[in-house]
């Protein structure tokens, strides 16, 4: 196993960061930690790395315990937390060279493994970390975590307030970055990142709701969903969530993501008691479930 | 070793690429020790005086004559009438009125007393009592000057002399506090912000997870401004024995060695800062209001230490500033060696120890 925590608990002062957190991590294995802000994941993170000491529970990365083995780790993992970490008064290239030789490395030594992702940055070598744009930020703090061939990644939400394309480009590099027998731990408060990852651990309020390939969650989802529109949303919702047999009512993009509760459903039902309080336009279709739609319903 | 320079490096790209904070740091050492030499001083000269002459004789002319001729004051204008003072003060330009009274000669030849009135701006009240002195002085010279052949009965002459500033130059006292004020500064503050810069801005974050030693960082950190600080030291000394003449009486080599070891531990100092600090404005903060007004309050650089009151006399021996101004000055104006300052020089080196003991108890090695 690559990544082993078990009944990890960690609290600050009156927060209970993390509740009795277990899971593992297969080597080679992407391993998403999906939950909202706030769902202990970045508490989660630091214990690994060993930057922070858990109140209970026991850890290890790459078989190396998180506090006996703390030098052995801080000298093999490669981490990218959460908030943009990079000396923004160097230069791109700069960075690069002093990370490698922090871990007594050079870029030219490991310069294959970074080479599809510095490729686009390169062009900008010289300017400032702090002139870059959000999504090349984080291409460049990718590629200062990975200078040092190491075993484990630790991502924490490395494409938040990235724009979608480049979301999409750093996801594709996460995945050559597997298949060159990388473990990488990265966490993400977008769901439809989950549906990438090999399996995924929901997560909120510290604790976890459940853990799975993507597909598996979603196919354990037990009711059908509904996509429910109409001219009035903000009157719509209040009026699904008195509907007598709602089971879960929630926004969802343009739509509001419908489940009842009862077998007799009837789409044609729910129409009719709309229409006769207001609205209009309304549109009811069924839609297969997300990995949102399985959080909603395991968060409630 | 090649992980240590490295980080070395990236601390002087740091540095170098803050253009405004370096500009502050070798430009303000210079900029100090000139305004304390040239313009914050407590010497006077040139004092704009005018002088309201009510009875216009030979003795009148003669004292005036001497007052002007001093470069302590310039005689801008002579009154004509006792009205006109109020609106000169307020004026502000000048700094003191001297009223001889009518015949004044007269009175002092036949009366054996002849009165001066002097009228000072005491506004700025420390000006003023110089003034006071050095006309009050011209004037006695001048009576003595006519009376030379009249012996007094008795007569007290106090001959004095200043030792180890026979000019009493205010410089000399600025330049020991001056240093010792940017070397605390440099080294302090500046090693304290640079170390929390790091926390801020999530950078130790990396660097903990990294196979860079806790000590590494730390002495990392500290290279850099050792050398700048030296660097300051330098031209501070070298500004004051060029410009304002201030002789290096003792050994320029334990001159040098003192200030290393005030500069290591005003670092050590800084470090400690850090660790207690968790922002930039944090460390400054504890850095000016903890470091730079005690400085200059209590360690001696104004204000002399045995009038303060008992209780201050206390506080200032915890000044590590207080033990370095007294072995500068040691070294600098008497010329004394480490026989007379080994006191003043274990206390820093106790300090020293003391504080990068605490440092290195209280450094986190994860986040808290």
């Amino acid at each position: 196993m690559s990544i082993s925590v078990r009944n990890i608990s960690k609290s600050f002062k009156k927060v209970q960061a993390l509740d009795q957190i277990s899971f593992e991590v297969a080597q080679g294995e992407l391993f998403g930690l999906i939950g909202p802000d706030g769902a202990g994941k970045t508490t989660l993170f630091r214990i690994l790395t060993t930057l922070l000491v858990a109140d209970e529970g026991s850890a290890s990365v790459f078989g190396f315990d998180v506090i006996d083995g703390m030098n052995d780790i801080r000298n093999s993992v490669g981490y990218m937390p959460g908030k943009f970490s990079l000396y923004q008064d160097l230069t791109v290239e700069e960075n690069l060279t002093f990370f490698a030789t922090i871990f007594d490395t050079t870029v030219a030594e490991n310069y294959h493994l970074i080479e599809d992702i510095y490729v686009q940055i390169e062009p900008f070598k010289n300017r400032r970390a702090g002139a870059l744009s959000g999504g090349m930020k984080q291409k460049l703090a990718l590629c200062c975590a990975l200078i040092h061939q190491p075993k484990v990644l630790f991502l924490d939400e490395p494409t938040t307030g990235v724009d979608p394309v480049s979301r999409k480009e750093f996801w594709e590099m996460l995945k050559r970055l597997q298949q060159k027998g990388i473990t990488i731990l990265v966490s993400t408060p977008y769901m439809d990142e989950a549906a990438l990852c090999d399996r995924i651990a929901l997560i909120q309020d510290g604790k976890i709701l459940d853990i799975n390939s993507p597909e598996e969650i979603v196919a354990k989802h037990q009711h059908v969903i509904y996509d429910v529109k109409a001219s009035n949303p903000h009157q719509l919702i209040s009026l699904l969530k008195a509907y007598p047999t709602a089971h879960s009512v929630y926004p969802f993009g343009e739509y509001v993501h419908y489940t009842d509760q009862s077998g007799e459903f009837k789409q044609e039902d729910l129409h009719a008691y709309l229409a006769h309080n207001g609205l209009k336009e309304i549109v009811i279709q069924p839609t297969p479930a997300t990995i949102e739609d399985a959080f909603m319903e395991l968060a409630n | 070793m090649k992980k240590f320079i490295g980080f070395i490096k990236k601390e002087f790209y740091h540095i170098f690429r803050d253009r405004r904070s370096l500009f502050i740091l070798f430009g303000m050492p210079i900029a100090q020790i000139m305004l304390f030499g040239f313009a914050i001083t407590n010497e006077i000269n040139n004092v704009n005086v005018v002088v309201l002459d009510l009875s216009k004789d030979v003795s009148t002319n003669t004292i005036v004559n001497k007052i002007s001729a001093s470069s302590y004051f310039t005689v801008t204008q002579l009154l004509e009438s006792q009205n006109e003072v109020e609106s000169i003060f307020k004026k502000g330009k000048v700094k003191a009125v001297i009223v001889f009274e009518k015949d004044f000669d007269q009175q002092m030849r036949n009366a054996g007393i002849a009165k001066i009135q002097l009228l000072t701006d005491a506004t700025d009240p420390n000006t003023a009592n110089t003034i006071n002195n050095y006309i009050t002085s011209i004037t006695q010279n001048y009576a003595k000057e006519i009376n030379q052949d009249i012996q007094l009965p008795f007569q007290i002459v106090p001959e004095s002399r200043m030792v180890f500033n026979p000019e009493i130059k205010s410089v000399f006292m600025f330049v020991p506090g001056v240093m010792t004020i940017i070397l605390m500064l440099v080294s302090a503050m500046m090693t304290s912000i640079s170390i929390t810069k790091e926390k801020e801005l999530g950078t130790m974050e990396i660097l903990l997870v990294s196979p860079l030693k806790p000590y590494q960082v730390i002495i990392g950190k500290v290279i850099p401004y050792v050398f700048l600080s030296i660097i300051n030291a330098l031209v501070i000394i070298l500004l004051s024995i060029f410009i304002f003449k201030m002789p290096v009486q003792g050994s320029f080599f334990l001159l040098g060695l003192e200030s290393v070891l005030f500069i290591i531990t005003s670092l050590s100092l800084g470090i400690l800062i850090s660790t207690m600090s968790k922002t930039q404005q944090t460390a400054m903060m504890i850095s000016l209001m903890g470091l730079m007004l005690p400085v200059i309050l209590l360690s001696g650089f104004i204000f002399p230490i045995n009038s303060m009151p008992l209780p201050l006399q206390v506080i200032s021996n915890i000044i590590p500033a207080k033990w370095f101004i007294i072995i500068i000055k040691g070294v600098m104006l008497k010329g004394v060696g480490l026989l007379y300052l080994w006191k003043e020089t274990l206390i820093l080196l106790g300090m020293t120890v003391f504080f990068i003991l605490l440092s290195i108890r209280k450094y986190k090695i994860r986040l808290e």
